[in-house]
């Protein structure tokens, strides 16, 4: 058994055992579903946009991906508080295959939590315009699970206690996703909400995910991918960065 | 052991500053294996920095440290197959089981598999947790995790074992059981131990040499017998005050490990 292999099940074993965490963090995209989709959806019929549940959904698998995404990566700072950290560090394996398996636990935990909506929204009605593009899908959300996972696994590394994750999640978490073309489409959206969304990294994903799964875009795919793929490599390599830094 | 055998610890000239704060201010000491060596000194003497950099955490600012014959600094992943240590803190996973904790040890140092099982159960019912192997650690007591932290330790066959003030908040009859099991892992397995502690009776009891520090400097070494023949004294512990000095320490200790020392040096940049 691999190192890479054992941290990552470690990580699935953490998740699958603890219930409240699993209902808890689907709990909430499903409020935000059912509250803004139903909601919102009548007024948003009426000024003629069209079905807002629909164009909801990607919006929400972004968000379960983004909040269970940096939430995993920054396990690394209760590994910090509660010494497991001590443990793998001082392990005779390399730096990056101990990120590399905490890292790859929490993008997959993400990806299942992705899933878990997806196949709560089709539930609800929801009907992908075209299942052949499903795979693209796929792949937006796995990258995106890798990359914020990292970048909450390199946050972890700089931050030491658990007010500054509490900033993390207000000043950092928050803003990006309601700066995000998640919840409003940016064409009717003002001037300033449209720039500040089109500078984050985000909205593109959530614009590849519309794209694949009930085909609107504003970017346009190849737009969005070169976006995903440049997040990616940059929260990889940022993790990696500030992971290697944590000895003094 | 014979006298003429090789050191498996060697500590020439090593220093440790944090900016302005000098934590080790140049030591020197030998460790022979199969011995069991105390470090004994007040808070914050520089004991647990000295551990750090013998267990790769923190890297020396000067000075050689080598420990099987592996330079520590620069053969990091060899001196770290060679030792198991028990941290100040506990490093457990407490969401997992004690069984699974050990196998993920295992795997982080490349325990032989076919081997693994049988070593894992040898090794937990030393410490007298085989029956307690499907409990997830949170449900342990602090002595409980003590041992399963020295079973994890011993895992990979180290040949030093580094317990870094392990009865720290431990009742007495669970100090007595842990040192207990260490005598008998030094007694059977020859292994060579290499612990710190401000208990004097622990340090009287257990160790075969002591080394007083205090200040960052290692103020004298030996035996019980020799620590109160140098300073004519009666005991270890008239040995150790007139060695030491009778004043209260300052209780923050400068640093547990490497993760602590960056909180350290921010509230002295602060102050």
């Amino acid at each position: 058994m691999d190192v890479i292999y054992i941290l990552w099940l470690r990580q699935m074993k953490r998740y699958v055992r603890s219930r409240s965490r699993m209902l808890g963090a689907i709990g909430q995209p499903i409020l935000f579903l059912l509250a803004l989709g139903y909601g919102i959806g009548a007024v948003y019929k009426k000024a003629g946009e069209g079905n807002y549940l629909e164009f909801l959904v990607p919006g929400i698998i972004i968000q379960t991906i983004l909040f269970s995404g940096v939430f995993w990566g920054i396990q690394i700072l209760f590994d910090k508080r509660f010494g497991f950290l001590k443990e793998m560090l001082v392990a005779p394996v390399s730096r990056l295959r101990v990120l590399l398996g905490n890292a790859l636990g929490g993008a997959t935990i993400s990806l299942v939590q992705g899933l878990f909506v997806f196949v709560i929204s089709v539930g609800l009605g929801f009907r992908p315009h075209e299942w052949a593009l499903l795979p693209v899908a796929l792949l937006i959300v796995v990258a995106l699970s890798l990359a914020l996972t990292s970048f909450g696994a390199g946050i972890a590394s700089m931050v030491e206690d658990f007010q500054g994750f509490q900033g993390i999640n207000n000043f950092l978490i928050f803003p990006l996703f309601f700066l995000s073309s998640a919840l409003y489409p940016l064409t009717s959206a003002p001037t300033v909400l449209r720039v500040l969304s089109s500078a984050n990294p985000l909205s593109y994903a959530v614009d590849g995910l519309r794209y694949t799964l009930i085909g609107q875009t504003h970017f346009g795919l190849l737009k969005d991918a070169i976006v995903i793929v440049v997040t990616l490599v940059v929260s990889v390599y940022f993790a990696v960065n500030r992971f290697n830094r944590i000895q003094a | 052991m014979p006298k003429s055998s090789k050191p498996i610890i060697v500590a020439k000239d090593v220093v440790k500053t944090f900016g302005k704060i000098e934590a080790v201010r140049g030591i020197s000491f030998e460790v022979k294996p199969g011995e069991i060596f105390a470090f004994l000194g007040p808070n914050g003497a520089g004991k647990s920095t000295t551990i750090s950099m013998l267990t790769t955490m923190l890297r020396p600012t000067s000075g050689k440290l080598v420990l099987n014959g592996h330079d520590v600094t620069h053969e990091q992943d060899s001196a770290r197959k060679s030792f198991g240590i028990v941290f100040q803190d506990p490093a457990l996973e407490e969401e997992l089981t004690a069984y699974e904790n050990m196998q993920i040890h295992a795997v982080l140092y490349s325990v032989d598999k076919a081997e693994q099982a049988e070593r894992i159960e040898n090794l937990m019912r030393l410490v007298d947790l085989w029956d307690r192997r499907k409990s997830y650690v949170k449900t342990y007591s602090g002595g409980m995790r003590r041992r399963l932290e020295i079973a994890r330790g011993l895992l990979h066959h180290p040949k030093v074992l580094f317990l870094d003030e392990p009865t720290l908040g431990l009742d007495t009859q669970t100090r007595n059981l842990l040192w207990d099991y260490v005598k008998k892992l030094s007694d059977n397995e020859g292994m060579t131990i290499f612990f710190t502690t401000h208990y004097l009776d622990e340090a009287e009891a257990v160790a075969g040499r002591i080394a007083i520090i205090d200040h960052g400097k290692i103020i004298a070494t030996g035996t019980t017998k020799q620590l109160t023949k140098q300073t004519s004294t009666r005991t270890l512990e008239q040995a150790y005050l007139q060695l030491t000095g009778k004043e209260v320490r300052d209780e923050t200790s400068l640093s547990n490990d490497g993760l602590n020392v960056r909180n350290a040096l921010r509230n002295s940049r602060l102050k």
